[in-house]
């Protein structure tokens, strides 16, 4: 059969030099579902970004129904029938969801919008593929789930036939994916062709029907995914095998180093967001918070770094309390990766270099008398970017440049490199590539072993289960669970706790 | 001697802030709409100036004050376009773009000034002209009101109508949802299709023919010729009027007129025997403790939704 859509030789070179894509091959059949998969770095989005008119090949050709097709730009690709929800969301927060999705095409009447046939036509489609969206709602108080559905709906309300998920699933809750995943089989069914990019190699095994592997920016290979393994496939991203075990050092644990006693947390608008929870890391050892997003994990975090405040209770970091403050928390020696490195973890349009030392401004190494050293810097930075294999042109890169998982890699190489006493990860690989997630998982069992204590929120099941001495599991802002030795519990009753179906007695 | 509240019953007072409010509001919605589109236009004072005086020098060589309005709306275009080619094309900061464009305006309107007529004060020696002010029939006999609202310049009556057109554009068409979507999140609005740079294009040229409309009034209704300088920080307040506005075509409005009002009262205790540097000053230091309150609402407004949500 003829391809729908076709690829050949596809190479990309940026303007600074990067190598993106080397003579790709990709090729999409009518109603299939086809995953795209790659490590970060590889070139998943540049080759759909080309796609999509919105960057120009170096070379090669595209073909779209057999006939040569060039997009110029995305509306020239949306006239053809592509539509993309791309990585990092397209969505004006402070419109409602119809005016998102009407944006730039929008049904008139006279001189005005046609808001009735905006909202009707939003409802209506909403309604045929079950994304149950109000159009009157504001995007800006929508969960990442549902402005996802908004981009996918802003998509179809275009016209597109094949539509393009850059990594849908990276800021998905696990019932979130099933549910995107329920409404991709409802998108296929009603003909639509739908290329998937992930590097969660379950879902790929789980909806896919072909795979496509790159690596580099080279195509490692096409698959029925039924043919591969995931083991084979990780090999192909990778390019070696990737241990999903890991061992630790069995060392004796510290003084106690975070100390939380009897913490509440409110909102602004005065809720309750963390109630009761008390939680002791020794030196040495990580302890876990497991939990559905949205269940308090996050706000403890950001309490114990002093970035909210603290309601009743107290926070101890090596004996002191807490000052309520970043700057005063991060001068107790604390080591702080926060969940959103784009806005929070890194400055986007600053270089590498100056990212990794702008929390040792302080240090005589850095800085001597108010004047920068350069030189030190280059020799740490060139340092630290070669020891977390952080994939750049040059230190002197922007880290806006970056992809997801370097970027990451900026802030675990900066927040490690300085030995802390206390480290908070949230969400420490939230999409972020295998490879890169091994190597940041290396590099907190390493800190371990250092005597550093570290506070571990993730939602990533088989990432606390791997890396935890223990384990405390939140649901609606309380311990539901506390295991001191969680190699001894199942996911399924795991799964039981974080679901508020089961909680343990005397805890709280 | 008069009373300040005979003053303040008295309708000609607040005819008169009416009068003093009018290049005000061109001027802040003329800022609005660039901000709405993500652009801090802070040129509306050298806009507005270089607009005077095009008006009055048009007027006086074709003898027709309308003539003179086209050419004045022609120059303001021509100012603010030259400020989008300089950011969007050439990539200036805004904001230096704005200040070399009030300062070019300043310096350029005195030069032009004094080659046409040897004057470099004012150009009373130009036979130029004056915009008709409009009785409104029925309303002009309401009492007290018809005092206040009829007989005004015909740009006055203009200013409130673009009030309206604006706020319905930017609210209601197509063409006000791309300014808004390009202002908020220029990379969604590109993702759909809406070139961010034609859009800022088009709300600058519309800034610039706003604005154009308020240098007009200046030389061609509020005062019958051109001076140096007869802006008067107006472009300036303006901006404050806008911002305490928070974007809002409305609330810019009312914000102007409390500068409007500020103004007209400057104007009105002359009469008192009060030094007349005080008094003179009123409508600055409304100005600033505007702009003060307005910052405190927006750190509020911050700390209340935002720590979530704002980088650090
Ligand atoms: N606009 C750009 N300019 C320069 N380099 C870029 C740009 N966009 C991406 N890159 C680089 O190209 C490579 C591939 O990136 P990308 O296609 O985003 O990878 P993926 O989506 O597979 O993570 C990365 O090394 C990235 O840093
Ligand atoms: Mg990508």
């Amino acid at each position: 059969m003829e391809p729908l859509l076709e690829a050949r030789n596809i190479s990309k070179v940026y303007p600074n030099g990067m190598a993106a894509n080397r003579s790709v091959n990709f090729s999409l059949q009518k109603g299939e579902i086809h995953a795209l998969a790659g490590e970060n770095g590889a070139g998943k989005s540049t080759l759909m970004k080309i796609l999509f008119g919105m960057e120009k090949p170096s070379e090669g050709e595209l073909r779209l129904n057999g006939a040569p097709f060039s997009p110029s730009s995305p509306q020239d690709a949306i006239s053809k029938g592509l539509g993309m929800v791309h990585q990092h969301f397209m969505l004006v927060p402070s419109f409602t969801i119809a005016q998102n999705v009407i944006l730039g095409a929008a049904p008139r009447k006279g001189l005005s919008v046609d808001w009735k046939k905006a909202a009707q036509e939003t409802a209506d489609l909403s309604a045929k593929y079950n994304f149950s969206l109000d159009p009157n709602k504001r995007v800006e108080d929508l969960s990442v789930g549902m402005k996802q559905k908004v981009e996918i709906i802003k998509a179809l309300y275009r016209g597109a036939k094949i539509l393009i998920l850059d990594e849908p699933t990276a800021v998905l809750t696990p019932q979130e994916t099933a549910e995107l995943f329920s409404q991709l089989f409802k998108l296929r069914e009603s003909g639509i062709t739908i290329v998937f990019i992930s590097h969660k190699l379950k879902e790929v095994k789980a909806i896919c029907n072909r795979i496509t592997i790159l690596r580099g920016g080279r195509n490692m290979g096409v698959f029925q995914v039924s043919d591969v393994s995931e083991q084979e496939i990780s090999r192909l991203m990778v390019g070696r095998d990737v241990a999903l075990k890991y061992d630790k050092d069995n060392i004796p644990p510290g003084d106690a180093i975070l100390e939380i006693n009897r913490l509440f947390l409110k909102n602004e608008d005065g809720k309750t967001k963390v109630s009761n929870v008390s939680l002791s890391v020794p030196g040495g050892r990580i302890l876990g918070i497991a939990g559905v997003d949205g269940n308090g994990q996050n706000e403890l975090a950001r309490a114990v770094m002093g970035e909210i405040p603290i309601a009743s209770g107290e926070i101890r970091i090596c004996g002191k309390p807490a000052t309520g403050k970043l700057q005063g928390v991060r001068q107790l020696e604390t080591g702080y990766i926060p969940e959103d490195r784009m806005k929070q973890g890194t400055a986007g349009d600053a270089s590498i270099s100056d990212n990794l030392i702008s929390i040792r401004l302080k240090s005589p190494e850095v800085c001597s008398k108010g004047i920068l050293r350069k030189k030190k810097i280059s020799a740490l930075s060139e340092s630290l970017v070669g020891l977390y294999r952080i994939l750049c042109s040059s230190a002197d890169q922007k880290v806006s440049m970056l992809s997801g998982g370097n970027m990451q890699k900026v802030v675990v190489a900066r927040e490690c490199s300085t030995s802390p006493k206390l480290l908070v990860a949230d969400q420490p690989t939230r999409g972020v590539d295998v490879g890169s997630a091994e190597l940041i998982h290396h590099k907190l069992l390493e800190l371990r072993k250092n005597g550093t204590a570290i506070l571990l929120v993730s939602a990533d099941l088989n990432e606390v289960m791997e890396l935890s001495d223990h384990l405390a599991i939140m649901f609606n802002g309380q311990i539901s669970a506390y295991f001191e030795d969680p190699s001894q519990v199942s996911e399924e009753e795991l799964g039981l706790y974080m679901l508020g179906l089961k909680k343990q007695e005397g805890i709280s | 001697m008069p009373s300040l509240v005979d003053m303040l019953l008295n309708p000609s007072f607040w005819f008169s802030v009416l009068r003093v409010t009018t290049p005000i509001i061109f001027a802040a919605i003329a800022a609005l709409i660039t901000d709405k589109a993500g652009i801090m236009n802070i040129s509306m004072e050298g806009t507005m100036l270089f607009s005077a005086l095009a008006g009055t020098i048009v007027s006086a060589l074709t003898q027709s004050a309308w003539i003179g309005l086209l050419g004045a709306m022609a120059a303001g275009v021509l100012l603010s376009l030259t400020l989008a080619y300089f950011t969007l094309e050439l990539k200036t900061d805004v904001i230096l773009g704005g200040v070399a464009i009030n300062l070019f305006a300043d310096g350029g309107s005195i030069f032009i000034l004094y080659l046409l007529t040897g004057d470099k004060g004012t150009s009373v020696s130009l036979a130029s002209k004056v915009l008709p002010s409009v009785t409104i029939p029925l309303i002009d006999k309401i009492p007290v009101l018809g005092a206040i609202i009829s007989g005004h310049n015909a740009l006055t009556y203009i200013a409130a109508a673009t009030v309206f057109a604006v706020y319905f554009m930017l609210k209601s068409t197509p063409l006000g949802l791309k300014i808004r979507a390009v202002g908020e999140n220029s990379s969604a609005a590109q993702s759909v299709g809406v070139s961010a740079k034609k859009i800022q294009y088009l709300s600058l040229a519309l800034s610039g023919l706003i604005a154009s409309l308020g240098g007009a009034y200046m030389s061609m209704a509020y005062l019958p010729n051109f001076s140096r300088n007869m802006t008067s920080g107006r472009g300036w307040i303006a901006l404050a009027a806008e911002a305490m506005g928070q974007g809002g075509v409305l609330a810019t409005s009312a914000a102007s007129l409390v500068f409007g009002f500020a103004d007209a009262m400057a104007n009105a205790l002359q009469m008192f025997s009060l030094p007349a540097e005080l008094v003179g000053i009123i409508p600055y230091v409304a100005t600033v403790i505007g702009l003060i309150l307005y910052s405190v609402r927006i750190k509020n407004a911050k700390k209340r939704r935002g720590a979530s949500k704002k980088p650090l």
